[in-house]
């Protein structure tokens, strides 16, 4: 196990040591302790390691993730995970907005709660959510899937395109263009396997979720749609 | 007939034939005009302003026996590795799905040979544009399409898109004839759709949460890359300052000509302002943090010849960048292929519906039957002429003003022709002292 200071060391020694690292490295284990809110911790990793921060982060932990496993035991700040490739990012408390913003693969995991516009524009990435997610979430996501165990705000998917979502509780409204769709036997399967490997499969059934969808409406112009435009 | 004379019949000028076409279109659809290229308007340009000249006060350089340098750094003021350009003319963002693959070949071939970059645009990166381009400028869009680390880190900058002058505030168009299998996969979006980019970035608002995004890059990429931020002609004065603030080193200006593949006409023309109103208010900008030359200012839009580069480095740019010149120069709007545009009906010079995808000069067209027709290495060798000949006129002016670097250039070697051209850039009126708006005149 690498243990990194961050306190002592700074955010530059930290991230161009994870930089380092590589596919064939040996040193797979790390553990980054006083992170005290500090922005960009663990950003451009491109290695197989597991990298676990002992305390909350500030903003885009974790962003365009390739390959890591990176765990942060506290809570995470805006962006987390923006732009992940592949991968696992798992926060153990609550995410702040835009958790996910933009991930085109791997696996964003919240155990807590996420804010506002979780998922934005998402294209690829799969979040699973413990708990609540707030207003705006998944707006214009394009693929991928977003599974919230507890409610969703104001506007789910507004704008969306093939991203897939599944929300268990109340939502609160539906975005332009969202609508609740069939939940046939493939999804359940999704679903159960974004569950396990979402560290929720003992929270969750996949029966008790509903699935939401892009209508298709706003895929081309259309006049008579001006007013979700 | 009554004897007495009629009186003629008479065109409204606010109903103009333009107008009534317009209102008459928007009737028939039920939809805006959408088009691309930049503001059609007669506006304040550099054609408003004119260069003094050598004087017995001031001496001239020998035309191609003194030396002229051309050269200019951009990122210096945080990057590891700053970019050194031989000329101060670069290629602005300009989308794979906008234009074609063998278009932006082009460019980058041109840019390479004229030793200068290009830029990549709301689409991600092509390997045709990364291949041919020595030095490639990627794009740091809203929307994010292709967005990856490995393309961030071999890039040779990073340019954070906040606006284009022909929107400022409105988000990346393409609509579904230009959406292949290609564009569709590299956006990841469904193929044949109208894509409407955000038009607000996804993870960040505001000046102090750009300071973070910007410190997120740079740690991606180990500081090593420049990072500009481009913003479009709405406050200049405040973008500028605020982008410093936020840590930029390098703020891209784009002025209400510069041009885009698509959007509203009603966008192009009503929002933002002329480039020549924008420069002096980013230098001042740049000036009063004691930042001018520390981060380096490049401006956009409407620009032309080699005298356009020199009245925009004398006002304080340190660099401009073309786009609608450079599709210009590698065969747009061609008179050659009039009986073509004519059947689009359009006519060479006024061709602007880049968004429908039929480009006759196979440019801004995702067909491969029409782009088949475009040739990238004759494109790239006339836009290398077209970089050339801007130089060696920007060179001609600045020696004539006596400087032996194009950055030598000064308001001081300028004068206006019109009041608005005064009063906006800062140089007096032709033949007189006077700058309007100076010293409660």
């Amino acid at each position: 196990m690498q243990v990194f200071d961050l306190e002592a060391q700074g955010l530059r020694a930290l991230n161009a040591t994870l930089h380092t690292l590589n596919r064939q490295t040996n040193e797979t284990a790390w553990e980054i302790v006083n992170p005290k809110g500090s922005h960009a911790i663990a950003v451009g990793v491109d290695a197989p390691v597991d990298i676990t921060v002992r305390g909350s982060t500030g903003y885009y932990c974790a962003g365009m993730n390739k390959q890591a496993t990176i765990r942060v035991k506290g809570s995470a700040g805006p962006g987390v995970a923006e732009n992940m490739m592949s991968g696992t990012v798992i926060i153990d408390g609550d995410a702040s907005q835009y958790a996910g913003a933009t991930g085109r693969g791997g696996l964003l995991v919240i155990k807590g709660n996420a804010s506002s516009r979780c998922g934005i524009s998402m294209k690829g990435i799969d979040i699973v959510v413990h708990g609540n997610i707030g207003h705006m979430s998944a707006f214009m996501a394009q693929s991928g899937s977003l599974v919230v165990l507890g409610n969703a705000g104001e506007a789910l998917g507004d704008s969306l395109y093939e991203a897939r979502l599944f929300v268990r509780g109340p939502v609160k409204s539906l975005g332009a263009d969202c609508i609740e769709k069939e939940m046939r036997p493939e999804h359940l399967l999704l679903l159960a396997d974004l569950l396990k490997r979402g560290e929720a499969d003992h929270l969750a059934k996949p029966e008790e979720f509903r699935r939401y969808g892009s209508a298709r409406k706003l895929y081309t112009f259309n006049i008579d749609n001006a007013a979700a435009y | 007939m009554s004897d007495f004379p009629h009186t003629p019949p008479r065109q409204s000028w606010t109903f103009s034939n333009d107008v009534n076409a317009e209102i008459r279109r928007a009737a028939a659809t039920g939809i805006y005009d959408i088009r691309g290229g930049g503001s059609k308007r007669r506006l304040p340009h550099f054609d408003d302003l004119l260069f003094l000249g050598a004087s017995i006060s001031r001496y001239p350089l020998e035309g191609y026996r003194e030396k002229c340098a051309t050269d200019v750094w951009l990122g210096t003021r945080h990057a590891r590795t700053p970019i050194h350009l031989d000329i101060p003319v670069t290629i602005a963002g300009m989308s794979f799905g906008a234009l074609s693959g063998p278009a932006k070949e082009a460019l980058g071939r041109g840019a390479s040979e004229a030793g200068t970059s290009t830029t990549t645009g709301d689409g991600g990166m092509t390997e045709e544009e990364r291949g041919h381009s020595r030095t490639l400028v990627y794009q740091y869009l809203p929307s994010r399409y292709g967005m990856n680390p490995d393309d961030l880190r071999r890039a040779d900058a990073i340019e954070i898109v906040v606006g284009q002058g022909a929107k400022p505030g409105g988000g990346g168009m393409l609509l579904g004839q230009k959406i292949s299998d290609r564009v569709a996969a590299m956006r990841n979006l469904p193929k044949g759709i109208d894509q409407r980019s955000a038009c607000r970035h996804p993870d960040w608002t505001g000046p102090d949460d750009l300071e973070i995004k910007i410190l997120e890059l740079r740690e991606i990429t180990d500081w090593e890359k420049p990072i500009y931020v481009k913003i479009g002609g709405a406050r200049p004065y405040y973008d500028t300052a605020l982008a410093v603030k936020a840590g930029a080193d390098v703020v891209v200006l784009d002025g209400m000509q510069g041009g885009t593949a698509a959007t509203q006409d009603v966008f192009i023309e009503n929002v933002g302002m002329p480039i020549l109103a924008c420069i002096p208010q980013a230098v001042k900008a740049l000036q009063d943090l004691g930042m001018h030359r520390a981060v380096q200012l490049i401006v956009s839009g409407g620009v032309r010849s080699g005298a356009d580069v020199a009245k925009a480095l004398a006002l304080g740019a340190d660099a401009v960048a073309i786009g609608t010149a450079a599709l210009i120069a590698l065969g747009d709007n061609d008179p050659a292929l009039e009986a073509e545009y004519n059947k689009l009906g359009t006519t060479a010079g006024a061709y602007d519906d880049w968004h429908e995808g039929r480009d006759p000069a196979g440019i801004t067209t995702q067909d491969p039957a029409l782009y088949g027709r475009f040739d990238p290495v004759l494109g790239g060798r006339r836009l290398k002429n077209y970089l050339k000949v801007m130089t060696l006129e920007a060179q001609t002016i600045a020696r004539a003003c006596g400087k032996n670097h194009l950055h030598n250039l000064e308001p001081e070697d300028l004068c206006a022709l019109t009041l608005e051209a005064a009063a906006m850039a800062g140089v007096p009126l032709a033949g007189t002292n006077w700058i309007p708006g100076r010293n409660g005149f």
